[in-house]
């Protein structure tokens, strides 16, 4: 995950006006180029080289030339720089819907976009193709014996009576400079009670902070965490294989389902051309092996009293509020005086 | 019947007036309903806004000499609940933008702590609705003012309206619809009285001049009262002519009567040849006139009687038998043979017998008249279908004449010679088969010369 915080990305405005800064880049030619789709994304080559390639097949005309940036380049690289792309995958819903609010954003509706849930689109603007939850990720070794806390209040209870097992051996986000874990602490602190009594836990007990779910989970893999907090399922999904000894826990109390979303710059050569790739990431579901490949889940509509646990967030100006500079400042306060008391 | 030139018609131009009046009404309801519900809308989202923007100013606290925020969550929620518009906000102490969207306008007009102002402009590409509230806030002792913008783009606004527009357009459409029909019926309705007043003077017959009875609106009855006193007015004039007619024909018939008298009286008494060949003459001419002033009293009376026939069953056997026996003698002067032909079943009609003796007669009269001395007549009544009464002779027929015309009053043919008559016979017969519902049918003898008339009455 390439999460940077809002702060951290005024921090970085100031620094660095000019060029993207580009983490990856590939492009995928055709024999025959028609035309050319420019994405600006935040997820890995790797990870979605599976759906561009799907998606070449259906349009076997069109180049595909694929970036990748963290979501707070992504975010800069179009607000401010008006950098030219014809379509910004994020999964930094926040920054998306402030993308699209503020206007940097072209609308686009069709026969695909429509099918989307209600929740998975905002205003014809940005639409959501994955629905990835968080889970907790343990290490089974570590927690040898103890039962597996299925709730928030039952790994309070744990990490309180077990410090001889969880002391230095908690990962989770650094909400300072990751977006998506500042995404999903500030999700947490709206939907339960819980939430700063567990960082006060954490804090007490000396928790790591990370900037991504990726080093997270080499952590649990390798021992050296014994639990981390607010993992995006997908990610610890796919690392389940070539890491032996984790285990995933989804919470029964509550789980953020982050979505993974597409927009159509207003950069974009044309709102059409993109559409075709907007149409084809809507229709994921219909893809069970590009899932399989990705390890992305697509969205599907949630069927009533299904999980009612699993909350896709809301797609809207609602993720506006912690974007606001002195409720990210309360926040982060609030945050940083439970996590580092000693 | 001819009827005057028709100027318009009431029922279009009664169906064009309501459709008028109601499609001004549909538009009105349109507007109004559009005018009413855009407001409702629109206040609906000043609420919304309104409550947005002062819970974020509610939310205004001081900390140790700093003016804070904490932006709260259902402030930006409660305006993305309903629709996907775009939302943006900015919240100043004194002034200076704290935090939000530092290029949102101010609204124009001034805040003054008491109420809301709201103003519409466009920003970033779309009109944005937005509202400022204001709060002073004591900060150590300090007065602060905070004012707070709240801004939402009018997306689900245009759906609302859109919608409505829609519904009214519908509910609009259908009003007129259905009015225009109403008014269609209602108008129909209306004139219904006229059209029935109408048909019931139509159907009158022709001689039938009794006043008009039936139930008219009020409007209508000036004009039932100037009909009736209408026809009253003609029915006295005609039943004066006829008065006069039969008084005339009573006055020339006595005196005549007399003179013949004499002259017969005479004719007995001289043996000069000459004057006996003088007086016969007078008295063939004697009788010629009583039978015309006869005929001209007959038609007054027929066309009289027409207007309310006595009618009864009759026997139409019986009512020939009769007629021929009574001119026997007159057809015997000829040396004419009247045969009768009678169906095997009895025939019988409703009529009026002194109107159908007079037809007949006036036809066997006829038929004696023009033919030559000894002939034969042939009389024959047939049942089928309707009561036939061909009266058959073997005289000089109708040659050259016009048939239609020699029903029409003292109309007379060029056949006639020296035959003496005054036009009314066929006249008379005519009106009587009419005044019955039947026909006069004059037409050539089939079988060999002579004329046929036959008179068509309908079976009782
Ligand atoms: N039986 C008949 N034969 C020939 N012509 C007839 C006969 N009856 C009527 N007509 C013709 O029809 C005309 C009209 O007849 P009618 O009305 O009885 O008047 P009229 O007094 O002249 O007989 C007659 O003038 C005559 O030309």
């Amino acid at each position: 995950m390439r999460h940077i915080g809002f702060a951290a990305l005024l921090i970085l405005l100031a620094q660095t006006a000019g060029a993207l800064e580009l983490e990856e880049s590939r492009r995928y030619e055709v024999a025959d180029p028609q035309s050319e789709l420019r994405v600006l994304s935040t997820a890995d080559v790797e990870v979605f080289e599976p759906i561009i390639l799907a998606f070449q097949q259906e349009n076997p005309a069109t180049t595909v030339q694929y970036d990748v940036a963290s979501s707070s380049e992504v975010m800069r690289g179009l607000y401010e720089e008006g950098a030219a792309y014809d379509i910004a995958l994020s999964s930094a819903m926040d920054l998306q819907i402030k993308l699209a609010n503020d206007g940097l954003a072209l609308s686009y509706s069709s026969a695909a976009t429509e099918s989307l849930p209600g929740w998975a689109t905002w205003h014809d603007q940005v639409f959501a193709f994955t629905q990835e939850p968080t889970v907790l990720v343990i290490s089974k070794a570590a927690l040898e014996g103890v039962p597996v806390p299925r709730s928030r209040s039952a790994l309070i209870e744990l990490l309180r009576t077990r410090p001889d097992i969880f002391d230095s051996r908690i990962g989770t986000y650094d909400v300072r400079t990751s977006g998506a874990g500042y995404l999903f602490a500030t999700q947490d602190s709206r939907n339960t009670e819980n939430f700063w009594q567990l960082t006060e836990v954490m804090g007490r007990l000396n928790a790591r902070l990370y900037c991504c779910s990726g080093q997270m989970i080499r952590d649990v893999g390798d021992g050296r965490l014994a639990i981390a907090y607010n993992v995006l399922g997908s990610y610890a999904q796919s690392r389940l294989a070539d890491t032996p000894g984790i285990e995933i826990v989804e919470m029964d109390d509550y789980v953020s389902v982050m979505l993974r979303s597409a927009l159509i710059p207003v950069t974009a050569r044309s709102a059409d051309e993109s559409g075709r790739m907007i149409d084809f990431l809507a229709t994921l579901s219909a893809r069970p092996d590009l899932v399989a490949q990705t390890g992305l889940p697509a969205v599907v509509p949630l069927r009533p009293n299904e999980a009612p646990e699993r909350r896709p967030i809301r797609l809207g100006p609602g993720l506006l509020v912690f974007l606001d500079k002195m409720r990210r400042e309360t926040f982060l306060r609030s945050w940083v005086s439970s996590m580092e008391q000693r | 019947m001819r009827s005057g030139d028709a100027t318009g018609s009431i029922k279009r131009r009664l169906v064009v007036q309501l459709g008028l009046v109601t499609a001004l009404l549909s538009i009105a309801f349109f507007l109004a309903v559009r005018v009413v519900a855009e407001k409702a809308a629109t206040d609906t989202q000043d609420n919304i806004l309104a409550a947005s923007a002062t819970s974020i100013v509610e939310a205004v606290y001081s900390d140790s000499g700093e003016v804070r925020l904490e932006l709260p969550y259902s402030a930006i929620t409660m305006l993305s609940t309903v629709s996907e518009d775009r939302v943006f906000y900015r919240v100043l102490v004194d002034g200076e933008t704290i935090t939000g969207y530092d290029d949102l306008p101010l609204p124009e007009g001034r805040a003054t702590g008491i109420g809301p102002v709201f103003d519409t402009y466009p920003f970033r590409g779309e009109a944005l609705r937005t509202v400022q509230v204001a709060r002073t806030l004591s900060v150590q002792d300090q007065p602060r003012q905070v004012n707070v913008v709240v801004g939402q783009t009018r997306l689900g606004l245009g759906a609302i309206s859109s919608r409505i527009t829609t519904n009214a357009v519908a509910i609009g459409t259908a009003f007129f619809l259905v009015a225009t029909a109403l008014s269609f019926l209602a108008a129909q309705n209306a004139i219904a009285p006229l059209d029935r007043l109408a048909q019931v003077v139509a159907r009158r017959g022709p001689n039938d001049l009794r006043p008009v009875t039936a139930a008219a609106p009020v409007e209508l009855v000036p004009l039932v009262g100037g009909l009736n006193s209408f026809m009253e007015r003609l029915r006295q004039a005609l039943t004066r002519s006829e008065d006069l007619i039969t008084e005339a024909a009573h006055r020339v018939r006595t005196p005549l009567a007399t003179v013949r008298t004499q002259a017969e009286v005479i004719h007995r008494q001289t043996d000069h040849p000459a004057s006996k060949k003088a007086l016969r003459e007078m008295i063939r001419a004697v009788d010629e006139s009583s039978r015309s002033a006869g005929q001209l009293l007959d038609h007054a009376m027929v066309t009289f009687r027409s207007d309310q026939l006595e009618t009864q069953e009759i026997n139409a056997a019986d009512l020939l038998r009769d007629v021929v026996d009574r001119l026997q003698p007159t057809a015997e002067l000829k040396d004419i043979h009247l045969a009768l032909e009678l169906d095997d079943d009895p025939v019988t009609v409703r009529g009026d017998i002194i109107l159908l003796q007079n037809a007949v007669r006036n036809l066997v009269d006829n038929a004696i008249k023009y033919s030559p001395a000894d002939t034969d007549i042939l009389i024959k009544l047939s049942g089928e279908g309707a009561c036939q009464m061909a009266f058959i002779d073997q005289g000089r027929g109708f040659g050259e004449a016009d048939l239609t015309q020699l029903t029409s009053r003292f109309s007379r043919g060029k056949n006639v010679d020296d035959v003496v008559g005054s036009g009314l016979g066929l006249t008379i017969a005519d009106d009587v088969a009419r005044a019955h519902g039947g026909a006069l049918d004059i037409c050539s003898n089939q079988e060999g010369p002579g004329a046929c008339v036959t008179l068509v009455l309908p079976l009782s």
